[in-house]
């Protein structure tokens, strides 16, 4: 079947096995590498994306249920060259290690950060709780976090 | 394979009376994972993630009906005033997981470690089904949730929602398990008080076949608030012995087994202390006005 998303506000459209998932069809068919493919069971949060809006795991969406709607990954969180400045907090704070979880990680805390621009640490706790990592340890994550969270709303 | 994209109640049913053999997914946070394991290949699925009518929750004479195609996400946001299915859809997965499960899919999957299903059983709920040929039927959870993802869900039937009587109280979903997310629960309990009806109503996940109500404990609670005339005065405190008995019989109606997750005399004593934790919270909280 043909499946057309508007993946970081472009339109795509390409053939998908009907059983595949969003992130399959993400990966393999329009060659957007950044939302990694781990647990494939919504464990590791590796693979989080935004479907209209909401924070999915994209290999529990199948690609046909994003079909008409619209996708933002990793890609698409900074429309320029530079980081975002939740990747550069997690640059700086050492929250990247083997950098697995990382895509899925900034892209959970945008989510945070967005609706919570000055979370409390449990806050941020329980947002990321569907993001596993196996380096650092979190603690560090927890640190680019509240890095991320004040030089942003410094800025603004 | 074949994905069937329906855009109203009406469609998807017809698709359904067409096509009983349509799988159908919503959030898929449980048909997913079999489909990228290969453990499920099904010849067609249905998505009713886009049918409008199955995505609200409305309160309607006395009673209130949730919609099987809300999320988790959206209980927490909406249903502040459903405090144990609040607390029990905030202990489902992660916000990811939240964003996209439904209750539909608890009630289809009929899982009993469903968060969602000792809070609907507490609540006394019926759940809601309709198909093409036959219309609507309604019936309590119980025959609906014959057994171990088993359901009375007809082939060509979809799940609209559950029902349940509005009732004044306190109550609370606690459970257990090795994080506070992303956990299949070990156990899981709901309790809830009617004041008016004078009943306690106690429901166990993740110790059964399916999930159970602890009936004998439930009357022992009631009664024993009863002869104290803690119904009228809620200042007045039941002893620990009656507590105790009152966790005793919880643990009592669990059916638990051995697995990967837990030992059944570890799931059995997780329900006593969460029952014991339970009555605890509800009598305190009937000394406050704040449920009111």
């Amino acid at each position: 079947m043909v499946v057309r998303v508007k993946v970081n506000n472009e339109w795509r459209q390409a053939e998908a096995w009907p059983g595949a998932s969003l992130l399959t069809f993400l990966r393999e068919r329009l060659g957007l590498y950044g939302s990694k493919n781990a647990c494939e069971q919504g464990e590791c949060g590796s693979c989080s994306v935004w479907l209209d809006g909401a924070l999915v795991c994209s290999c529990l969406v199948l690609a046909a249920q994003a079909d008409e709607r619209e996708v933002r990954t990793i890609e698409g969180v900074t429309a320029s060259e530079r980081l975002h400045p939740i990747q550069e907090a997690f640059v700086e704070a050492g929250a990247v290690q083997c950098g697995f979880c990382t895509p899925g990680f900034v892209v959970a805390v945008a989510d945070l950060l967005q609706k919570d621009p000055d979370p409390s640490p449990a806050t941020v706790r329980e947002a990321l709780s569907g993001n596993l990592c196996r380096c650092t340890g979190y603690q560090k994550i927890l640190d680019a976090v509240s890095l991320a969270s004040t030089r942003m709303r410094g800025r603004t | 394979m074949e994905v069937l994209l329906p855009h109203s109640l009406d469609e998807a049913l017809a698709i359904k009376g067409d096509r009983p053999e349509a799988t159908p997914i919503a959030g898929g946070t449980d048909l997913m994972v079999d489909l990228n394991f290969g453990r499920r290949r099904p010849a067609a699925m249905v998505d009713v993630s886009r049918v409008p009518e199955l995505a609200s929750w409305r309160e309607e004479d006395g009673h209130v009906f949730l919609g099987a195609g809300l999320t988790y996400t959206t209980i927490v946001k909406e249903m502040p005033a459903f405090k144990p299915l609040v607390q029990a859809s905030r202990s489902v997965g992660s916000p990811q997981i939240r964003n996209r499960g439904t209750v539909g899919g608890n009630l289809g999957t009929a899982s009993p470690a469903g968060d969602a299903l000792p809070v609907l059983a507490a609540y006394d709920a019926e759940v809601v089904v309709r198909s093409r040929a036959r219309g609507e039927r309604a019936m309590p959870w119980h025959a609906f949730l014959t057994g171990p993802k088993k359901t009375a869900l007809a082939a060509d039937e979809l799940i609209l929602g559950a029902r349940w009587p509005r009732r004044r109280g306190p109550g609370s979903f606690s459970k257990i398990g090795t994080r506070n997310a992303m956990v299949i629960a070990v156990a899981g309990l709901c309790l809830v008080i009617d004041e008016d009806g004078h009943r306690v109503n106690v429901a166990l996940g993740s110790v059964g076949p399916t999930i159970l109500r602890a009936t004998e404990a439930e009357q022992q609670i009631a009664a024993a608030i009863q002869s104290t005339a803690a119904w009228e005065d809620p200042s007045v405190t039941l002893t620990d012995q009656v507590i105790d008995e009152f966790a005793e019989l919880v643990a009592a109606a669990a059916q638990p087994l051995d697995d990967v997750r837990g030992t059944a005399a570890y799931r059995r004593h997780g329900c006593r202390v969460l029952a014991r934790r339970a009555i605890t919270w509800a009598l305190n909280e009937r000394r406050l006005p704040a449920w009111l």
